[in-house]
């Protein structure tokens, strides 16, 4: 029999005390692994390695909403940019990619956010190296529509599904147009998967969506900060541009399918996502912008860093030290149940020592015990923790939009069985020397 | 193997300071597989005299001899060494641990002697004290007489060359005995050990090759 065989048997004669203590080391390693894992996974979304873009232009306000309602789509939009806007930014020698997008809309069932958006966003990878898979095919007909992973599975939609979108805004008006998918994206791990993208031109063409000639002439100007019109020139110029894309002024046979077209005029775009020919064209872009009072131009990854190191990170921290604090009372508490137990030991070592054990083999097999519940515990814990993080994750998903990999482990973790080992010795170590020092002849005499 | 004492004091310190020795020993041999029953009052040093050949107790000064070595100038680590490879030791109240079966006692018995642990032989010997039957009982399911045979087959287990007994059949009833007696001196015939058995009952001692007042060779033990 090996010590480790009896350190496991003696340590089994006290079976409540010991998988109670057991059990709070693995509550202890438990939250810490959830709190570190789920932190990893905001940390690793939130981080550069999975935003593509340098910029994301948008109408002037709060960097973080822009980014939380472009990126992850769990913030409503701040405004809208005109599209002639984003036509500039297109044509600017220093862009390599300039892609509208327009939030707002949501899908009729499951309440999925809906993102018009053009064909060339597909074209850019979603994360550094990692393009876009797609069954079917990316946007090509107005009411084409592209389908994230989640929003698959959610709402059993596939090639072909018909889908009607809900006007954003709290009168839940549902559009009478239909889009029809064309696309499943394969799943990314990202916001990706749960956003519907619709050809903008199919956006745009949805009633309501364009904005009213008068009030879009009035927007431009003032967005670009040119003189009002008089009210006969804009009457004039509001009556030309009526004649020219109302429905009347067009022929058509009953029934036959037919696009409108939309002045550009109408045409807005909620942000703009940028990516740039050198990486340091993004804070010259975005130092200009800074300056003026149309619109501002934030790396996203900024003012979610600052959200997270400056908010979550100190959460992060307080959560980690509380657990670290119930791993420690655990700690203490095997300490409490090892060393309460020796003076009912004493026999069982004397007798051991007796058959020939060495002080060193007592003092060994009682360090055994703490490292049998330390550790043990530790590895119960961790496989909760990550249970507990697989039942969190569609939790998580549903009420913070952020997706989180069941089975993600951060390599921190690595460092949880040292520590834990380290623990085990510590506490150990003075029952263990309780047990050295037992006095054979003494304990065998007083016991018999 | 044999036994050899000689010059062997030890004293123990009384609460008030004073020294009260307890074994002051001219000499004192055992032969080779001769079986020696050691009689004596209550106090006379008997337990302390075998706790001292044991090596688990240091004497003040002297020697003990146990085949040739004198262990009181081992070190400790050798002392426990020696009693785990060729000391066994019957305790009048057994001491089995009582997390552990009857056969992982007797594998206990094996443990801490360096080599491994020969689950075969544990059973031989179980089974040849009448426990066949018994070896998964833990001790609290075991009789008084039950408990005794499992203490003498786990002293027997790492195949001793001396055997200490510190009155192994007090504890028990008249039937069981005589059958751990026999049992006693039937293993240590077959495998020459020798023997040395402290007892009270005068009935126990006469069936031993010789019969030894501890108070005859013991000047501490006569003084008192």
């Amino acid at each position: 029999m090996n010590l480790a065989t009896i350190a496991w048997k003696s340590m089994w004669q006290r079976s409540l005390s010991s998988t109670l203590t057991g059990l709070s080391i693995a509550l202890g390693v438990m939250l810490m692994v959830s709190v570190l894992v789920i932190y990893g996974i905001v940390d690793n979304t939130f981080s550069q390695d999975s935003i593509n873009y340098d910029l994301i232009i948008g109408p002037k306000g709060s960097p973080l909403q822009l980014v939380l309602s472009t990126v992850y789509h769990i913030s409503p939009p701040i405004e809208n940019l005109p599209w002639r806007y984003y036509e500039k930014w297109k044509d600017d020698p220093r862009v390599a990619h300039a892609i509208p997008v327009a939030f707002g809309d949501t899908t009729e069932k499951g309440g999925f956010p809906i993102c018009g958006t053009i064909r060339e966003f597909f074209a850019i990878d979603y994360a550094p190296r990692r393009p876009f898979k797609v069954k079917g095919d990316f946007l090509r007909k107005p009411f084409d529509a592209v389908i994230g992973a989640r929003v698959a599975r959610d709402n059993g939609w596939g090639l072909g599904t018909k889908l009607k979108l809900v006007h954003g805004g709290s009168d839940g008006h549902i559009h009478d147009e239909e889009f029809t998918v064309v696309g499943v994206l394969a799943a990314t791990g990202t916001p990706h998967d749960k956003t519907v993208y619709v050809n903008l031109d199919g956006f745009y063409l949805i009633s309501g969506h364009d904005k009213p000639f008068r009030e879009a002439i009035i927007r431009e100007r003032e967005f670009f900060g040119e003189p009002a019109l008089p009210e006969d020139e804009l009457n004039a110029m509001v009556a030309k541009l009526e004649k020219r894309y109302s429905h009347e002024n067009h022929d058509h046979a009953p029934g036959e399918e037919h696009f409108h077209d939309v002045s550009d005029l109408q045409k807005e775009v909620t942000s703009i996502l940028i990516q740039t020919k050198a990486p340091l064209a993004a804070p010259l872009i975005a130092g200009e912008l800074k300056k003026g009072l149309q619109a501002q131009a934030v790396n996203p990854i900024v003012p979610m860093r600052q959200l997270l190191v400056d908010v979550l990170g100190s959460i992060k921290m307080l959560l980690v030290v509380l657990t670290a604090l119930i791993v420690i009372v655990s700690g203490i508490g095997i300490f409490v149940s090892i060393y309460n137990s020796m003076s009912s030991r004493q026999r069982e070592i004397a007798i051991m020592r007796a058959l020939g054990a060495r002080r060193s083999h007592v003092f060994t097999i009682v360090l055994l015990e703490s490292m049998i519940l330390c550790l043990g515990g530790g590895l119960l814990g961790l496989l909760l923790g990550h249970g507990l993080v697989f039942i969190a994750a569609p939790i998580v998903e549903t009420r913070a939009g952020i997706l989180v990999d069941p089975f993600a482990f951060e390599p921190v973790e690595l460092v949880l069985f040292p520590a834990l080992f380290a623990l085990a010795t510590l506490v150990g170590f003075l029952p263990g020397m309780t047990a050295y020092r037992t006095d054979v002849a003494r304990t065998l005499s007083s016991a018999a | 193997m044999s036994l050899e004492l000689r010059q062997v004091l030890k004293a123990y310190r009384t609460p008030d300071g004073a020294a009260m020795t307890v074994l002051d020993i001219p000499e004192f041999t055992v032969a080779t597989g001769e079986q020696v029953a050691l009689i004596g009052p209550s106090g006379s040093g008997k337990s302390t005299l075998l706790n001292a050949i044991a090596g688990i107790t240091r004497v003040d000064s002297g020697e003990i001899r146990i085949g040739g070595t004198d262990i009181c100038r081992l070190s400790e680590v050798a002392r426990d060494r020696l009693r785990a490879e060729r000391i066994g030791f019957v305790y009048q109240s057994f001491n089995l641990l009582p997390a552990f079966t009857a056969l992982e006692n007797v594998l206990l018995g094996m443990s801490f002697g360096g080599k491994a642990s020969d689950r075969g032989r544990a059973t031989v010997l179980l089974e040849r004290v009448g426990l066949g039957q018994r070896l998964h009982h833990k001790p609290t399911q075991l009789s008084v007489g039950e408990q005794q045979r499992v203490a003498v087959a786990r002293a027997l287990a790492n195949q001793p060359k001396l055997l200490l007994a510190d009155e192994p059949t007090a504890s028990v009833d008249r039937a069981n005995q005589q059958t751990i007696l026999d049992l006693i001196r039937e293993t240590c015939r077959e495998g020459s050990v020798s023997l040395l058995l402290v007892t009270h009952a005068g009935e126990v001692a006469e069936q031993l090759d010789r019969v030894e007042q501890l108070t005859n060779f013991n000047r501490a033990g006569a003084a008192k």
